[in-house]
């Protein structure tokens, strides 16, 4: 609706314009009155804007159609280029806490870092999101992915132990009834029994009706704080994911260590003070829990996996810490982002600066084989007569026919070292059987496999603009003493210009933009950015990688659209006669 | 004879108890695989059989494997699963299974027992290598060599591959690090069993590098496994890795001049994983499909259409002949012992660890 407004408020933008000038004209002699007395000027505008709505309102389903199916799933796509909220989501206490921290310090981060990291994680590997964001930061940090990975496993039985201890001193603490009723309001518990009888009764559906939602019991959570927003998380993941009742399974372990955090915090009034279910098992554990074997969180996640303690590590969490980065783009040109600010990658990772500057070059060349080659054949169809023409047109238009993985294949078959070329020469006695010529697998075979797919779109449009060009005028020029170079290059050539700059622009754009022939036939040395772009979409899964890169051509390619329209000039462009 | 009657008490059991039979069940189902002669042993064993049990059913099948991984995640984003059932070797399952995008499963709830009462997780065995993961098939990755190229000497060993003076000409390897990056450390002279020791350092990545620099000039990268039975029947190639059906295929099936080269094949797994999130009448159905797609039997006869090995211990003994051959199948099995002397098995973990590392610094070395 934005769109339409706006376009609208420009196309009327104009109408005044002439209005105006019209006004000006009839300025002495005052305004121009239209014949039901309203200004000539307001009722031209009106007509005006009710012709324009009526327009737009005809474009208006293609427009739409365009915008939804095309031009946001692109914008979409190539805004995954800088988005990063990942880490922020899935370590959010960790990413808080890391904010005082710096990687120049050369000391890991506190004890409340590594606190708020374990309840990340906890959480994580419950919603089974830690591996995820391990291969995000593998992307930027070498063996991240297996750091996050191992944790995940280890994480779960971090807090075995005060689980154990607790449970030394009354079983009580390892069922799911006992935690429930201390956790729970009275008033969830009677709901969640409700929902429960009808859902094994089957009559609902969980995921249409799920349980009811947690409340906790009244004052438990100024009694044990941490472990109320434990208890309350394990009890959301219950009702989402599991599509149970809080008190259907025993809470996580996360639960048990934070209520050791809450007892050892808590005072002996308030624990004395408390009468309502498990106070009996709550004083217990209150008056041993001193005595409890304890562990940092720090020296679990360093028995777990040393890498924890390699600032590097952190380094990368920080820096990629906001939801925004540039780190996408900097890989895509070849550099990093790192904890000490923007540097250049190690020499022998450094490819993508190559395969753009290959990509670019290995088009232009192709474009120009395209101009030589289509050049005669379309000068041919303009001037042969329309029946030979007709004929020839279908061979032209022949491979438009055939699929592309066929054509591809077909120059594998032609241009591979057994294949007909090479046999073909060695029976002539050009080249010995065991030189036989290396023509496919490197950038030759993508260079001619790409100039035959795309010739058509070359001879196209310089054949419908060869069309126009009057054949008394090359005659003009050879009776006026030109010779046929002359007049052929100072005539001719000239009006068929608009020709090659349609076709070269089609070409250029095409091949840019092509993977498939460069992947079949394209070896190591032939291959182009846009399978690199492909790689990271379907293998490495990398998509903001991918994105920047795509975002980086897309910016070549209107870069050298912009740079053409101010040498040759856009209006020069012709598709047709 | 006793084929058959095992084949009617496996059909007769798969009938009884069928785990969904009272539900509602979906009749169109969309199953994912690799397309070629592999789909269509499936299709021949699996899908045929099921359909003319349930005429009801619709069975579409999709070619999508190489890119279910990416595939699978952007139907998560958009929130739209298409697919019901999907093939994939075992890295993907696992990383399928990490990601949360495929159903995690218990065996003994989901598939059939062993016509002799063995439970089947107990029958499938250590290849459950993920929680996600329903084993079809052992295949492995492994060499075939021209036998009109190599002279009187045919390669038994498989760093015949880095020596170009003894064999010399061209050798098609996959376009990635995994199998490469093993072969070459081995060749090189690291011990078998400390070849992920070493890869997993920064400075054993370079030293397989380097070895595998030496034949650079020489190779052809392949990245569908139809490519190195094409280079090799075409001649393009004096010896080529690829998936060991594949080669049989080249070898029995096409009569080319191609030998098998077993030496440290490399053992992997391909099998069923089921997209998270798919609705109670299209996962009851799936189930269903599930329960007959891997018992005993049907995975035996998958054997009858393609050389890879069943992933039931009780399929084994009942392996049989080619369909249409009629030559046994058992000794084109990479699992037979004739071929199974010095092998490898793909470290799931390891892979699953290390892929992105050292898939950017090998795909760097490969355009360099």
């Amino acid at each position: 609706m934005a769109d339409a407004t706006q376009t609208n408020a420009g196309a009327s933008g104009r109408a005044p314009d002439d209005a105006s000038g019209q006004a000006q004209d009839s300025g002495a002699t005052g305004p121009v009155l239209a014949a039901d007395g309203t200004p000539l000027k307001a009722s031209l505008n009106r007509a005006l804007r009710a012709q324009k709505l009526r327009a737009l309102a005809l474009i208006a389903p293609l427009l739409i159609f365009v915008l939804v199916t095309f031009i946001a799933p692109i914008v979409d796509m190539l805004f995954r280029s800088v988005e990063n909220q990942i880490v922020s989501e899935t370590l959010p206490r960790t990413v808080a806490e890391l904010s005082d921290w710096e990687a120049t310090s050369n000391t890991l981060p506190d004890d409340a870092t590594f606190d708020a990291l374990y309840y990340d994680l906890f959480l994580a590997s419950e919603y089974k999101n830690h591996t995820r964001l391990g291969s995000r930061l593998n992307y930027e940090q070498t063996g991240m992915s297996s750091m996050f990975r191992r944790v995940g496993r280890d994480v779960g039985d971090f807090g075995d132990l005060y689980l154990d201890q607790f449970e030394d001193l009354d079983e009580r603490w390892d069922e799911a009834e006992p935690w429930a009723a201390l956790m729970a309001h009275p008033g969830y518990l009677e709901d969640a029994a409700e929902w429960r009888e009808s859902r094994d009764a089957d009559r609902i559906d969980p995921r249409d009706t799920p349980a009811p939602r947690f409340r906790l019991a009244p004052g438990i959570e100024d009694l044990l704080p941490k472990t109320a927003q434990a208890y309350t998380h394990y009890a959301a993941f219950m009702r989402t994911e599991e599509e149970e009742t809080a008190d259907e399974d025993e809470p996580w372990t996360l639960v048990s260590t934070m209520l050791y955090e809450d007892l050892m915090a808590a005072s002996a009034a308030d624990i004395a003070a408390y009468d309502g279910p498990m106070a009996d098992a709550l004083q217990t554990a209150h008056a041993a829990a001193p005595d409890f074997e304890t562990m940092t969180r720090k020296a679990q996640f360093l028995e777990a996996d040393d890498e924890w303690g390699n600032l590097d590590n952190w380094a990368t969490i920080k820096v990629y810490s906001p939801s925004y980065t540039s780190g996408y783009f900097l890989t895509a040109v070849d550099m990093k982002l790192g904890a000490d600010g923007i540097v250049s990658q190690p020499e022998d990772q450094q490819i993508y600066g190559l395969l753009f500057k290959r990509t670019l070059f290995m088009s232009m060349v192709i474009t120009i084989s395209c101009i030589l080659l289509g050049y005669p054949v379309a000068w041919l169809l303009a001037n042969l007569p329309m029946r030979s023409a007709n004929l020839l047109m279908i061979l032209v238009l022949l491979p438009f026919w055939t699929s592309l993985l066929v054509r591809t294949s077909a120059w594998k078959v032609m241009l591979q070292q057994q294949g007909v070329i090479n046999d073909v020469l060695v029976w002539l006695g050009v080249v010995a059987d065991e030189s036989r010529l290396i023509m496919i697998n490197n950038q030759f075979g993508t260079i001619v496999a790409m100039t035959h797919i795309l010739l058509p779109f070359m001879i196209l449009p310089l054949y419908s603009v060869m069309q126009t060009i009057q054949p008394s005028y090359l005659r003009a020029a050879k009776s006026l003493g030109a010779t046929p170079f002359t007049a052929f290059w100072r005539v001719y050539f000239p009006q068929s210009v608009p020709g090659i700059g349609a076709g070269s622009i089609l070409v250029f754009i095409l091949a840019i933009g092509y993977y498939i022939t460069p992947e079949i036939v394209g070896g190591t040395s032939g291959t182009f950015i846009s399978n690199r772009i492909a790689y990271h979409i379907s293998s490495s899964l990398n998509w903001g990688l991918a994105a920047a890169l795509g975002t980086i051509l897309l910016g070549a390619v209107l870069i050298l659209y912009w740079a053409y329209d101010r040498i040759v000039g856009i209006d020069n462009v012709k598709l047709g006669g | 004879m006793k084929l058959t009657s095992a084949f009617l008490a496996s059909t007769a059991l798969a009938v009884a108890f069928s785990p969904a039979v009272a539900q509602e069940m979906s009749n169109e189902m969309t199953i994912v695989s690799w397309g070629g002669a592999y789909q269509r042993s499936q299709q021949e064993a699996y899908s045929k059989p099921y359909v003319e049990m349930h005429p009801e059913v619709t069975v579409t099948w999709d070619e999508s494997s190489n890119e279910a991984v990416a595939k699978l995640r952007a139907m998560n984003e958009a929130g739209n699963i298409t697919w019901d059932l999907v093939d994939v070797v075992a890295a993907d399952a696992i990383r399928l299974c990490d990601e949360g995008l495929a159903m995690e499963y218990d065996p003994d709830d989901l598939l059939a027992e062993a016509p002799d009462g063995t439970s089947a997780e107990d029958d499938f065995g250590d290849l459950i290598v993920s929680d996600c993961f329903i084993p079809q098939i052992v295949y492995s990755t492994t060499f075939g060599y021209r036998t009109d190229m190599v002279g009187d000497t045919p390669p038994t060993d498989v760093c015949a591959v880095f020596d170009l003076e003894a064999y010399p000409g061209k050798r098609a390897l996959e376009k990635r690090p995994i199998n490469n990056m093993e072969w070459a450390l081995y060749c090189d002279g690291v011990a078998k069993d400390e070849i992920y020791d070493v890869l997993a350092t920064p400075e054993g990545q370079d030293q397989a590098l380097a070895k595998l620099d030496t034949i650079k000039d020489d190779v052809i990268w392949w990245s569908a496994g139809a490519d190195t039975p094409q280079l090799l029947a075409d001649g393009e190639v004096v010896m080529g890795s690829t998936y060991n059906g594949r080669l049989f295929s080249v070898i029995v099936e096409q009569n080319q001049p191609v030998g098998m080269l077993w030496d440290m094949q490399v053992f992997d797994l391909d099998g069923w994983i089921i997209p998270e999130g798919l609705s109670d009448e299209e996962l009851a159905r799936v189930k269903d499909f599930l329960f007959f797609a891997t018992d005993t039997q049907r995975l035996a006869d998958q054997a009858k259409y393609i050389s890879y090995g069943p992933a039931r211990q009780s399929s084994a003994p009942l392996v049989g002949e080619h369909a249409d051959l009629g030559i046994a199948m058992a000794p084109h099995m990479p699992t037979d012992p004739d071929n199974a002397k010095n092998t490898l098995l793909y470290n799931y973990e390891f892979w699953a660890d290390y892929r992105d590392d050292i898939d950017a610094k090998f795909q760097s070395w490969l355009v360099q």
